[in-house]
């Protein structure tokens, strides 16, 4: 789990990233139980009311299911869901802003794919 | 039953000055309340009439539809911790415990040793020979352990260091969620504490400027970071707090809900969206008053 919270973005949301970071790095299994709300409200020191803000995003999500009376467990398909938003994501976060700052630069998308494949061959890209 | 406590019109004058003025709210289920004011604002003289301390010169608080005033069915379920003098107190702590177990029905004495053990607060020690910050936590442990359906905490943190307010707010969240009640907690140490709230209020020249959930609160203001032309653009016609320039780059405190097409633009203008803090909105909320 992250160690500390930001205050850049509502915690509630930093509370849905925390867990659905678990679910994609594969820290956190499908059909395991995610974090209680106590836990997380003693680990971060935060309300249980904004935990279960996070948390009942997430379910509205289909990310988590509720068990009654045992807690919140991680949907099957979970992860395949999140990855496929995140590359979304990574499109246009990363990839349109790349583009953008290429273009300020007065670099073609050829220019671009160069670098990459120089750095892939430095071995500096994971 | 769900709890209900219901400020109706509360007003109170003091020698001809208005201390606090139509005071109007209700909080409904066990939660913890932030009441954040400026010195002077009106919080403690408001939390005594809350806790039935004194009477109000208008208006009247209810806790589940009952006038609290002179009303001991209701008070016993009301606890009100706030700094007071001990100069004269030749008792020993143990026996403050001793009295408070005796008159508070929920007192969990295992639990109030316990607190007193991670404050380190000795209780074969007498209560005038505390240091401020012990008094204070001694105040607080009561409070705690009392388990009263309303806990009204006034400043409660007043001399305690860094450390043992910590410990403070560790045990506020931790017995809440063992033993849900309402808790009300005024305080000025906003950026410490905020976390700790699920609604907030803010009391202002004795007037209450708001009570709504802390997310709304917060959904009140935003700031935009990055180029300073594309900052002024969107900033244009909007209220701006606060603005901070470093070469080309700008960044703003808006004051105004978010709205999406804004939203859009501004990433589209490669700007940083962010939240505002509880406290820099609660500054700027209570200071406007002074310019208008």
């Amino acid at each position: 789990m992250r160690p500390t919270l930001d205050d850049k973005r509502p915690i509630f949301q930093q509370i849905r990233e925390m867990i659905e970071d678990e679910i994609v790095d594969g820290r956190l299994l499908e059909e395991s139980q995610a974090p209680s709300t106590n836990q997380l409200v003693a680990y971060y020191k935060i309300n249980p009311a904004t935990v279960l803000k996070g948390l009942n995003e997430l379910v509205d999500a289909g990310i988590l299911y509720k068990k009654r009376g045992v807690g919140m467990f991680v949907a099957k398909g979970a992860k395949a869901t999140l990855l496929n938003e995140r590359k979304q994501v990574f499109q246009e976060d990363y990839v349109a802003r790349m583009l953008q700052e290429a273009n300020r630069l007065g670099l073609s998308v050829e220019d671009v794919q160069q670098m990459i494949d120089s750095m892939k061959k430095r071995g500096d890209a994971k | 039953m769900t709890i209900q406590v219901k400020a109706e019109a509360i007003s109170l004058r003091k020698k001809n000055k208005q201390i606090v003025q139509n005071i109007n709210f209700t909080i409904e289920g066990n939660k913890i309340v932030g009441l954040l004011g400026r010195n002077g604002a009106g919080k403690t003289s408001l939390l005594s009439i809350l806790a039935a301390f004194r009477p109000a010169t208008n208006g009247r608080f209810l806790l589940n539809g009952e006038d609290v005033f002179e009303n001991p069915r209701a008070m016993e379920q009301i606890i009100f911790v706030r700094e007071r003098n001990v100069e004269y107190e030749t008792d020993k702590v143990s026996r403050w415990m001793d009295a408070a177990q005796q008159s508070r029905p929920n007192f969990d004495r295992a639990y109030a040793d316990e607190l007193a053990k991670r404050f380190r607060l000795p209780q074969d020690s007498q209560v005038a020979k505390l240091s401020r910050g012990m008094q204070s936590a001694l105040h607080v442990i009561i409070g705690l352990a009392s388990r009263a359906p309303v806990t009204l905490f006034d400043e409660a943190y007043l001399g305690m260091d860094a450390p043992a307010r910590e410990i403070f707010y560790e045990e506020v969240l931790r017995d809440f969620v063992e033993h849900p009640r309402l808790i009300i907690l005024s305080t000025h140490l906003i950026s410490e504490m905020d976390g700790l709230f699920e609604e907030v209020a803010i009391l202002h020249e004795g007037e209450l400027l708001l009570h709504e959930g802390k997310e709304e609160v917060l959904e009140r203001g935003y700031r935009l970071t990055g180029d300073a032309e594309a900052v002024d653009q969107l900033a244009e016609n909007k209220r701006v707090l606060k603005t901070e320039s470093l070469g080309g780059t700008k960044s703003v405190m808006v004051y105004g809900e978010l709205v999406e097409k804004d939203e859009r633009l501004a990433r589209s203008h490669g700007l940083e969206i962010g939240t505002l803090s509880l406290q820099e909105l609660f500054i700027h909320l209570t200071e406007v008053d002074d310019h208008e």
